[in-house]
């Protein structure tokens, strides 16, 4: 009996060693960044073989943040970003649930067909589409309002809208709306329809509100391509001022390469999607989840 | 049903109004009237929601797959004065008689065969980690995903750093060993330049899978353990006849997306060593962004990501036939 007991104290506490063991290999790169990110190259290099190497100890400083946004137009490529990220998930969130809605809750002739060619975009990978994407995006016709004048151009690269457009309507946020929608009792719809309520009225007042978290997941789903968007933007932008946050990448590599500088950056635009995944951390989990799912 | 008169994908609402209003004229007057008016613009306005997502879909997955096939027949180029040409199976016969793509093929076959056993099992070690409840199992499951919510290219730069010859995995390395391992110069050597790219994929995709093996974990009744138990299985016992037969499903839709994600290798190689060296890391989507983007020809990269989807679908297809019998 005590035997037994000794032995199951010894298996939980290796179980444990074990599971730190994972913890220390997961974030001693991310610990790396952050403690690097604040010495100087020097120092970086000297504290790399020991354990000073994740550690802010020594000169520490926040100066190779300062130099970042010297170096680089680092607050422009997290404006664009940020704007980028934005309308993307409030257009796709708008854009995608409305089409769900009337998938799910409403009486349209052939929605079953539309439904069925919607998840069969899903087997299509993003990679397969990009480069035909890419010639294609650059015959599209473009319309600005200049003042009062019409301006029509042709090709949509180097723009903001290719960075866009394309990547509002998902054919898997549809399924998710459209699987949340349908736990929503469908009486709700005939009580507001009674009430004098018109369709988009009832999207908007009764059922959005109660589909929370597929929203929170589509918003998760949405947010992460576009904040971490690389190969697309590599191709089709090329003005310094339209670039997103993972391209300004490459600038650290003309001329001398800081990695104190690059660390900066690179914890730069990391954290502030970490801060997100720490405060959100169930959606983000369950999102990331069912988005496996799709296969 | 009417649905054979609708098109695949809806143009705009206009075809579904001349059906309720011809009906309308053969209904009885009195009750049916405002129910059919009603009926009309249920239809008008379903549509009108419906259209914004399809028409982007259309514009932007749909015909850009269609032009994709047609433009690897012809000799399209991202920017060219010249009209386009039809030229056959041109791209496709140098594409299989170019030994970068052949070699791209096996480096990504190579990836895919370490990576797939190695990081499902990994994720699925992770799993069994956190599975049961215990005090701080938020904080490991919460440091077991960070890789995943950090961009990918991110991690790469960071392994680009730590792999240098006098970075912080040889380092490491020679201090575990006493001095005795002097680490490789990973990057740029041609024969570790695909393993070091194999670790940090693992490293940084591992957790991702885990979650997924989770969710399989928790939906096996907590009651077959139990059985279990009293018939004084081991733990070893009990993951053999209770948790492995219960993730059967599981575990092909987390074979099909490694593999899958893992044939579609570019990020990590685009960031660390341009397919480099000498070749030793370039992958059909590198290659597909190297000739379509960096050398222009539409064509050629479209035939590239043809193959590329023909794999996937391969892929997909070999998971309906895994997980057909019981459905």
């Amino acid at each position: 009996m005590k035997n037994a007991l000794n032995s199951r104290a010894v298996g939980s506490a290796g179980t444990m060693a074990v599971r730190i063991l994972f913890a220390a290999a997961a974030a001693f790169p991310i610990v790396f960044m952050l403690v690097s990110s604040l010495k100087t190259d020097q120092q970086i290099f000297g504290d790399m073989s020991s354990i000073a190497a994740f550690l802010p100890i020594g000169n520490i400083s926040f100066d190779n943040y300062g130099a970042v946004f010297d170096r680089v137009p680092a607050a422009r490529f997290l404006m664009n970003s940020i704007g980028i990220s934005a309308i993307t998930v409030v257009l796709g969130i708008f854009v995608n649930s409305l089409c769900a809605f009337a998938l799910s809750r409403m009486e349209v002739r052939g929605k079953r067909i539309v439904f069925t060619a919607i998840l069969a975009t899903l087997i299509v990978p993003f990679q397969t589409l990009a480069l035909p994407l890419v010639w294609w995006v650059n015959q599209l016709p473009y319309f600005e309002l200049n003042g009062f004048s019409l301006e029509f151009s042709k090709g949509w690269l180097d723009t903001y809208q290719v960075q866009i457009i394309p990547f509002i309507a998902n054919a898997f946020s549809i399924y998710l709306y459209h699987q949340y929608f349908e736990s929503i009792p469908k009486e709700l719809d005939e009580a507001a329809r009674i009430d004098g309520a018109g369709w988009f009225k009832i999207y908007r007042q009764v059922v959005m509100p109660l589909a929370g978290p597929a929203t929170a997941t589509v918003a998760i789903l949405t947010f992460l391509p576009a904040w971490n968007s690389y190969l697309w933007p590599l191709m089709v932008v090329q003005s310094e001022e339209l670039r997103p946050v993972m391209i300004g990448i490459q600038y650290f590599f003309q001329l001398n390469v800081s990695w104190g500088e690059v660390m900066a950056y690179a914890s730069l635009i990391t954290v502030p999607v970490v801060i997100l995944f720490i405060a959100f951390q169930r959606s983000f989990i369950n999102s990331i989840a069912s988005s496996g799912v799709k296969g | 049903m009417t649905t054979t008169r609708l098109p695949a994908v809806p143009p705009n609402p206009a075809p579904s109004s001349p059906a309720p209003s011809s009906r309308r004229a053969s209904a009885p007057a009195a009750p049916g009237k405002p129910r059919r008016r009603r009926h009309l613009r249920e239809q008008l306005s379903g549509w009108a929601m419906i259209a914004p997502a399809t028409v982007l879909l259309l514009a932007f997955v749909f015909l850009p797959a269609i032009l994709g096939f047609g433009l690897a027949f012809t000799n399209a180029r991202l920017v060219s004065p010249r009209p386009i040409e039809f030229v056959g199976t041109d791209n496709f016969v140098r594409m299989f008689t170019d030994p970068t793509f052949w070699r791209s093929l096996l480096n990504v076959s190579y990836f895919a065969l370490v990576v797939v056993p190695v990081q499902s099992g990994l994720a699925l070690v992770m799993a069994l980690l956190i599975n049961k409840k215990f005090r701080g199992v938020n904080f490991f499951r919460t440091l077991y995903f960070l890789p995943v919510v950090t961009s990918i290219v991110v991690v790469s730069l960071l392994w680009l750093f730590m792999y240098r010859k006098d970075g912080l995995i040889n380092e490491f390395l020679s201090n575990v060993s006493f001095g005795l391992i002097q680490g490789p110069d990973w990057l740029n050597d041609p024969a570790t330049a695909m393993p070091a790219i194999i670790a940090l994929s693992i490293w940084q995709a591992a957790g991702f899978h885990m979650i997924i093996w989770l969710a399989g974990l928790q939906s096996i009744s907590g009651e077959l353990y139990e059985a279990a138990q009293l018939d004084g299985a081991s733990p070893w016992h009990q993951f053999r006849y209770v948790t492995w037969p219960g993730l059967r499903h599981t575990r092909t839709l987390i074979l099909v997306t490694i593999t899958i994600q893992a044939l579609g290798l570019f990020d990590q190689v685009n960031v660390m060593t341009q397919g480099g060296p000498l070749d030793s890391t370039t992958t059909i989507i590198y290659e597909a962004v190297r000739s379509g983007f960096k050398q222009q020809e539409t064509s050629y990269a479209s035939a590239i990501s043809l193959v590329f989807f023909v794999l996937v679908l391969l892929i997909s297809a070999v998971q309906r036939y895994l997980t057909r019998e019981k459905d």
